[in-house]
């Protein structure tokens, strides 16, 4: 009984990571940042404006490391999908650009997707291949140009835009985190995600078609990459190869500080937003602090040294 | 269905795999409630016959019947869905997730009207299983992980239970067990019987074989030696059998 206390307790632990490490970088800043604004209602708002693309990116993320696979190259998907739809955008209304710029990601997500479930090649491999094949396709596609994106309906939509005064980038926050949710936990495929990363042999053998699931999991990937790309290039009103380019580790430090694990078969939606809004605090508070570019980088991945390793303590059990 | 008639009967069964062969002419006919062990040396092609009967492979000649009605398996899920379950030696668990997702494993409920996962129904016929069996685990809700290697066995063996109607094959269920935890599991494999299910066990241990066992059938090289009642055999025919030492 002792056993099996002590062992929920680590898993209460676990996931305690994130709310505990959340609240506490929080009250940090709210204290030593007060003077600076960090508290102000404008700051906060602009944190998660800031990190709304992430947060999407993160969601997608955490049903690829869920199945047990992993995707390197949402970061790159994000700026071809960003460009595509600018481009689209130039001539044609705005239902063709959504269109064009979530099916891009997806498109790419099935690519990864046929690589690692068909071809049955590793993920990482995969994916660290596309990243670079395909952050040169977003470089040549205009030629380093960055497109300009007019379109003041979409600018509303996917980046200023307020609906009943609630930013735009806010509500898709909501949504995306609110459906990714949903899936993740309350369907088949949500349990057969689980399932695939868990244990493929068990999944298999349960009837779960693991290809399949695996080829799901890419595309999701990459679609959320592809609203990520939306929402960047309706907040910037503008497309570049540039957009998404910094995001990779940010993305996995906050879906794996949020509970999701590494090597498949356990995760949380909720836990990668919570992941995703400290990411941004952190950002945001040390520009607030004034230090340096160099000495933000050292501090952030020092922090999040920190709160992986206390995610990940105990789970190899 | 009288009580006489065999829920499986498998006549004249031949597999070879391009030129070796593994299993030939074998024929093995199985009750209602009778429990019939497979025994045999490494590469005897007891594993093979296994996969045979739960549709992994198809026979290169020779007759399943199920019920009477000849039938034929394309895979594992066609075998499933005509109510022959197996219990891996690896179990085939989950360990992160909890109970009740492994005993539903690929068969999730879902409720409407959207068809989300009904987990209040799954949790409480897990429970319900696991309280018929007495496999004695915490709750339906614990992680597999949790769990001790006979518990998960338990697991394993009411997944089974719940999903087969005909026939269970279970595979070397107690090597990774202790000595209780095997006699308890010995426990769960006589209750199935009581549930007028057919099994087929294959194991290593001669005791459990002669503990458990209605009839014992011995292969030798892909060759069927011979099947003798349990209870008019004893171990030294059965040893000589599976060696082909007299």
């Amino acid at each position: 009984m002792t056993r099996v206390t002590s062992r929920l307790n680590g898993l209460d632990f676990q996931q305690a990571v994130v709310y505990f490490g959340f609240l506490a970088i929080f009250l940090f800043f709210a204290v030593t940042l007060y003077d600076d604004g960090f508290l102000t209602q404008r700051n906060l708002t602009n944190i998660v404006l800031q990190t709304a693309p992430a947060t999407i990116m993160a969601v997608g993320l955490v049903f690829a490391l869920s199945a047990g696979e992993i995707d390197l190259s949402f970061g790159s998907i994000v700026a071809v999908s960003a460009l595509s739809c600018a481009v689209i955008l130039q001539d044609y209304p705005l239902p063709f650009g959504v269109a064009v710029g979530l099916g891009v990601g997806m498109g790419i997500g099935a690519f990864n997707g046929v690589l690692i479930a068909y071809l049955k090649l590793p993920s990482f491999l995969v994916t660290l291949a596309t990243m670079g094949l395909f952050a040169g396709i977003a470089r040549s596609m205009t030629n380093l140009r960055s497109i300009p994106v007019m379109n003041d309906t979409f600018t509303g939509i996917f980046g200023s835009g307020k609906l009943f005064s609630v930013p735009s980038l806010v509500i898709w926050t909501v949504i995306g985190v609110a459906v990714g949710h949903l899936i993740y936990r309350h369907t088949r495929f949500g349990a057969h995600v689980l399932a695939t990363g868990d244990n493929p042999r068990a999944a298999q053998v349960s009837g779960i078609k693991v290809p399949r699931v695996r080829l799901y999991v890419m595309m999701i990937c990459g679609g959320c990459a592809g609203l990520a790309g939306l929402l960047y290039a309706g907040r910037l009103q503008a497309a570049k190869y540039t957009l998404g380019e910094s995001d990779l580790m940010t993305v996995i430090a906050a879906v794996i500080v949020g509970g999701t694990a590494l090597n498949g078969g356990k995760g949380s939606v909720i836990g990668a937003l919570l992941g995703s809004l400290l990411m941004g605090m952190l950002n945001n508070g040390l520009i607030l602090m004034n230090l340096k570019v160099s000495d933000q980088m050292i501090v952030r991945g020092l922090i999040i040294l920190v709160a992986v390793a206390l995610s990940l303590r105990d789970s190899n059990r | 269905m009288t009580a006489e008639q065999n829920v499986l009967s498998l006549t004249n069964i031949h597999k070879a795999f391009g030129g070796v062969v593994a299993i030939q002419d074998f024929s093995l006919n199985l009750k209602a409630g009778e429990v019939v062990a497979l025994v045999g040396d490494n590469g005897a092609g007891k594993s093979t016959l296994i996969k045979i009967v739960s549709g992994v492979y198809t026979p290169t000649s020779g007759s399943i019947e199920l019920d009477g009605e000849e039938t034929s398996f394309s895979d594992a899920s066609s075998a499933r869905s005509k109510g022959i379950e197996v219990v891996y030696q690896d179990l085939a668990l989950a360990d992160q997730q909890p109970v009740f997702m492994n005993m539903f494993l690929g068969r999730e409920l879902t409720k409407p009207p959207f068809g989300l996962l009904d987990k209040d129904r799954m949790r409480r016929e897990s429970q319900e299983l696991v309280d018929e069996l007495d496999v004695r685990i915490p709750s339906a809700s614990s992680t597999i992980s949790q769990l001790s290697g006979g518990q998960r066995q338990g697991i394993a063996i009411a997944r089974a239970t719940h999903w087969a109607s005909k026939l269970i094959l279970l595979d070397e269920p107690t090597a990774a067990l202790g000595v209780a935890e095997t006699a308890r599991v010995e426990g769960l494999i006589e209750n199935l019987k009581k549930k007028n299910l057919a099994i087929l066990i294959i194991s290593h241990s001669l005791d459990q074989v002669f503990r458990l066992s209605d009839r014992i059938c011995v292969l030798r090289r892909g060759q069927q030696i011979g099947i003798r009642e349990t209870a008019k055999t004893d171990k030294n025919e059965i040893v000589s059998m599976i060696t082909g030492v007299a």
